[in-house]
């Protein structure tokens, strides 16, 4: 079963190193018989790989970070601050996990044309073919807060109140003390969020129109057009488009796991 | 914190040991208001918004309003668009049946077997996650080709046992009545089944997902007291009276959370099914979601679009509303 699931990767790899003749010989040879790394040179020069893997890079990075810098501050207030309509406002935040992104793809599509007139007879802010348009949208949501708020709940007190009789404020303790303390969790939420970002393709693919902002899961797309049956450029392609975060994953894996584990959710 | 919000916000200032409190709230508010305003903006606001447009004609343009007139147009009213919706209903709900049985009998076992203490379990647990990290279009590169109807593996594999060469992904006919026509029997079409491509997606989409579920699986596993099978040990149970007696009754909880999971992750597949076929073919793999997508995207029909939305988002909750409960349970009593 294993050999089952992980065969396509293999298959994937070994094919990218074949020849267009090899590749297509069926059954499969189990290795190459001749190594064509030149294969990975080629692919890389037939589409504008170096912008998209740019492009994704870009927007997965800004939206990690932005999603930690969020949750983290949400997550805080929620965990450990005193103030008037906390569990209600909590309570909303927790509802918004409930809405599908199905719910809301056509309104955040018209909200991010170049249309006059249509948002709240407002104009609308025109984002199409922008990094903003595949960062702003998701540098927050309940989920992370959540489970953010959970670990900072669990911070003893004593720690709170030392920080406090020190004359520490809430920012300092949360960026001195209580931040590094959830580094696991952080790494959690990171991963998480990156790799949804990694692997964005619906919206982008909507979004956008020009390789200048597309990112490589969209570019993977309209490349599988344009080398139709070149198969071995195309499984070099789609190699090199996973590889960074299956690396990723190898290295970091524990913290994923614990991360679905913890919190059920599903990509 | 029903204390703090008793007490008056002029009170504070006469009480020096309160003052904090105005100033925390204040910070407070400024802590979530990142939050909110994205959460808010991309999020809360467009989902009223879909209720709205869904009654307006909403052609790129917003137009007349039509009142529930794009809802009964994909209910009943209208020839062309409610057979389309009523199909791809179908389309989603038997692409449900199919991946969510399987995805979960897989990982159930996978789980039970990668628990045992046994040599290279590391690997495997390994090789099962990878392709949950594998983006849809990486893989339909990969699937399109192992499933390619003249240099696929698949169809060599299935020669080797004597099974002639299938379309797969390019098959619109039934997978029963492609079973049956090869023993001779002609089945009506009612009877036909999923189109052979909508099997494809579903194995692929299993592919994807099992490692998740294994992951939630594993922690519902680690949960159950090893006493239990101490005890059922000592009584002289067999390994599969311990599995069939207290494994999967004491994981019933975990087995329900996976299956609304895999239900809501299954209503919700576009990725899947965009990358794989494209809706096609024949329509056969034409979900609920893609529906949306054409309709949307490349019909530019906004209200439409927004009212099939609004159904698919109903289907869902019922869903989420389950799997909510589960979670909250999950988290609070853990």
């Amino acid at each position: 079963m294993a050999v089952a699931v992980a065969y396509p990767f293999y298959f994937m790899v070994t094919s990218s190193f074949k020849d267009l003749l090899d590749a297509t010989r069926n059954p499969p040879d189990v290795f190459p018989a001749v190594l064509h790394p030149e294969n990975y040179v080629e692919a890389w020069n037939r589409a504008p790989w170096g912008r998209y893997f740019l492009n994704t890079i870009f927007v997965s990075l800004v939206v990690t970070l932005g999603e930690i810098a969020t949750a983290a501050l949400a997550g805080y207030a929620f965990a450990r601050m005193r103030f008037p309509g906390k569990n209600v406002i909590f309570t909303i935040f927790l509802a918004t996990l409930m809405i599908p992104g199905e719910a809301t793809l056509v309104p955040n599509y018209v909200l991010m044309s170049p249309s006059r007139n249509a948002c709240l007879g407002l104009p609308c802010l025109n984002w199409f073919d922008t990094y903003q348009v595949q960062i702003v949208p998701f540098i927050a949501t309940a989920f992370s807060i959540f489970l953010l708020r959970q670990f900072f709940r669990s911070l003893p007190n004593e720690l709170a109140d030392a920080a406090k009789l020190d004359g520490a404020g809430h920012l300092r303790f949360l960026w001195s003390i209580a931040l590094p303390l959830s580094i696991p969790a952080l790494i959690t939420v990171a991963l998480i969020t990156f790799l949804g970002s990694w692997n964005a393709f619906q919206w982008p693919l909507i979004v956008t129109t020009r390789p200048d902002f597309r990112p490589v899961q969209v570019g993977l797309s309209a490349f599988r057009q344009e080398a139709g049956s070149s198969y071995h450029l195309l499984m070099a392609a789609s190699t090199f488009v996973i590889a960074p975060i299956v690396l990723l994953f190898l290295v970091a894996q524990r913290y994923l796991v614990q991360g679905i584990a913890r919190t059920g959710i599903r990509g | 914190m029903a204390a703090a919000e008793v007490l008056p916000k002029n009170a504070t200032s006469v009480r020096p040991g309160r003052r904090r409190f105005p100033i925390e709230a204040a910070q407070a508010y400024l802590f979530i208001l990142p939050a909110i305003v994205i959460i808010g903006i991309f999020k809360v606001l467009p989902a009223i918004a879909v209720l709205y447009m869904s009654l307006f004609k909403w052609d790129v343009i917003q137009g007349a309003f039509r009142g529930l007139g794009n809802y009964t147009d994909w209910l009943y009213d209208n020839s062309l668009r409610s057979p389309d919706f009523w199909r791809s209903l179908s389309t989603t709900l038997t692409y449900v049946i199919i991946t969510v049985p399987l995805e979960i009998a897989f990982s159930l076992v996978i789980a039970f077997l990668l628990f045992q203490k046994m040599r290279g379990r590391g690997i495997y647990r390994t090789a099962y996650y990878l392709p949950y990290v594998t983006s849809f279009v990486a893989a339909a590169v990969v699937f399109n080709w192992l499933f390619h109807p003249q240099y696929g593996l698949v169809n060599a594999l299935l020669g080797v046992v004597g099974i002639g060469p299938q379309s797969w992904l390019q098959e619109p006919d039934g997978l029963f009545a492609i079973v049956a026509s090869a023993f001779g029997v002609v089945l009506p079409d009612w009877a036909a089944g999923p189109s052979l491509a909508l099997v494809v997606v579903a194995i692929v989409t299993v592919w994807h997902y099992l490692g998740y579920q294994i992951v939630i699986f594993l922690a519902g596993l680690s949960n159950i007291s090893s006493e239990y099978y101490e005890a059922a040990r000592l009584d002289g149970a067999s390994e599969r009276q311990i599995f069939t007696k207290i494994t999967l009754p004491l994981l019933s909880p975990t087995t329900f959370f996976v299956f609304t999971i895999a239900t809501i992750g299954a209503l919700r597949s576009f990725d899947t099914v965009f990358v794989l076929t494209g809706g096609g073919p024949l329509d056969t793999t034409r979900t609920v979601t893609l529906l949306l997508f054409k309709t949307a995207f490349q019909q530019a029909q906004f209200g439409l679009a927004a009212a099939l939305a609004f159904i698919l988002t109903l289907i869902i909750l019922l869903f989420t509303l389950v799997q909510f409960r589960l979670v909250g349970r999950r988290v609070y009593y853990d």
